[in-house]
């Protein structure tokens, strides 16, 4: 077994109106990925690329060692997948659905369920069709984590909850990372989350992955300095700096690429910086999806 | 929560800093003390519901600091230096300092003035908690 839950390389699927171009992914076994971008930015496709739902035209898909979607029946065992659009069976109770899953997968664990049944406020007698949305979410992703899956896979898993809600499902994902053979990749746009819980962050956009790194590297790079400039000072345009907003004496300057350097090469044009701040995920992402269609224009 | 810490949205700092600042704490104040073994990255990681990552970097950031030590296999334990906790508060008086003298210098007031400033401020009864800042 490789020691990557996922793997994508050069993976392209066109659409008519929407073009997933040479996605190249890797997710390290015991890691959780947020994979972070706006509505129609190619998360889902490529999340469906994964599960072996949608086939890629090129390009190669590892999960958990197996070729996808080739391989799709013997990978699913050990992956647990989630998404807005699963259907659960409206007039059956909860209970119901938990036996279902109990008698296909051998790996279910009926104390898991019953915790997370409390932990999640849940009652297994209730039929499906009188659940609220996030009781809905909650009971979908009780029965993909009792199977205790190697890989846990979910599309916009806290999209629609109430903070509580979203709390107690950050709660079970962390969770699963005590064990570090288990791996998870979610997308969503909420970036606190991607903040919060993710080892690594990918960011895609337009059908193109524009960054996928160490979040912690990721966001250490990332910085925005204050400038005091004087008048008759022109601020140069220096390596890593991806923006200049000036009014007046006052001037932000965003860098992708931080090096304390750059505050004393701005020091030295007579600007004085007065705070280098660090930013959060939200920040970066529209920082960072607008710098990145600007290059495409340019 | 185990080891209840408590991670602030309001706090700017990036993650990795705040656990830093209130493993420090834990020590300054004598509930961790030298030498005494302290969590696992991934366990304090699942406590705190955070990436691994994030406490492998303050985990990483300690140690360099000289505040935490890990043989590998055998986990983190608080550095066993005596003095830690002095040098700790030592460090935290120092950062209060540099933050008030810097401020001074943005109002423009004389290393004079900013003296007589702590005087008074040490002559002051101590104000309700919630109004400092």
């Amino acid at each position: 077994m490789t020691d990557l839950a996922i793997q994508l390389s050069g993976v392209s699927k066109k659409y008519r109106y929407f073009t997933l171009d040479k996605i190249d992914l890797e997710l390290p076994r015991g890691q959780i990925m947020g994979l972070i971008g706006a509505n129609g930015a190619g998360k889902s496709t490529t999340i469906r690329i994964l599960m072996g739902l949608v086939h890629q035209d090129s390009g190669e898909a590892r999960v958990l060692g197996h070729r996808m979607p080739a391989e799709q029946v013997a990978a699913k065992w050990d992956i647990g997948f989630a998404s807005e659009d699963m259907r659960l069976y409206d007039s059956m109770t909860l209970a119901w659905h938990m036996n279902f899953i109990r008698s296909i997968y051998s790996g279910w664990d009926a104390a898991h369920a019953q915790l997370l049944l409390k932990r999640f406020g849940l009652r297994a007698d209730q039929t499906i069709k009188g659940l609220s949305h996030g009781q809905r979410v909650k009971s979908a992703l009780l029965l993909v984590l009792a199977r205790k899956p190697k890989l846990l896979v979910l599309d916009e898993p806290t999209t629609g909850l109430d903070p509580v809600a979203r709390h107690e499902i950050l709660r079970e994902l962390t969770d699963v990372m005590a064990d570090e053979g288990r791996s998870i990749l979610f997308s969503s746009h909420n970036t606190q989350d991607v903040e919060q819980i993710s080892d690594r962050i990918t960011f895609i956009d337009r059908g193109r992955i524009i960054d996928s790194m160490d979040k912690e590297a990721y966001l250490d790079r990332w910085r925005r300095l204050r400038l005091e400039v004087p008048s008759g000072i022109d601020l140069p345009a220096l390596p890593g700096i991806i923006g200049v907003q000036q009014r007046g004496r006052l001037a932000v300057a965003t860098a992708n690429a931080f090096v304390p350097d750059l505050a004393n090469a701005y020091e030295r044009t007579g600007a004085r910086v007065q705070h280098i701040e660090h930013m959060t995920l939200e920040e970066i992402f529209v920082a960072n999806v607008e710098h990145s269609r600007e290059e495409v224009k340019a | 929560m185990l080891y209840s810490f408590t991670l602030s949205q309001t706090d700017k700092r990036p993650m990795y800093l705040q656990i830093m600042e209130q493993i420090k704490q834990r020590i300054a104040v004598g509930d961790w003390v030298e030498g005494q073994p302290i969590p696992s990255i991934r366990q304090l990681a699942v406590d705190l519901q955070v990436s691994v990552i994030t406490v492998k970097r303050a985990y990483y950031e300690l140690e360099r600091e000289g505040i935490i030590v890990t043989h590998h296999g055998k986990g983190s334990r608080v550095s066993a230096t005596t003095g830690l906790r002095a040098r700790l508060r030592e460090q935290e008086l120092q950062q209060h300092l540099e933050r008030a003298t810097r401020i001074a210098a943005e109002l423009g007031m004389s290393p004079e003035e900013l003296e007589d400033r702590l005087q008074e401020a040490g002559n002051q009864p101590a104000k309700k908690k919630g109004e400092l800042v």
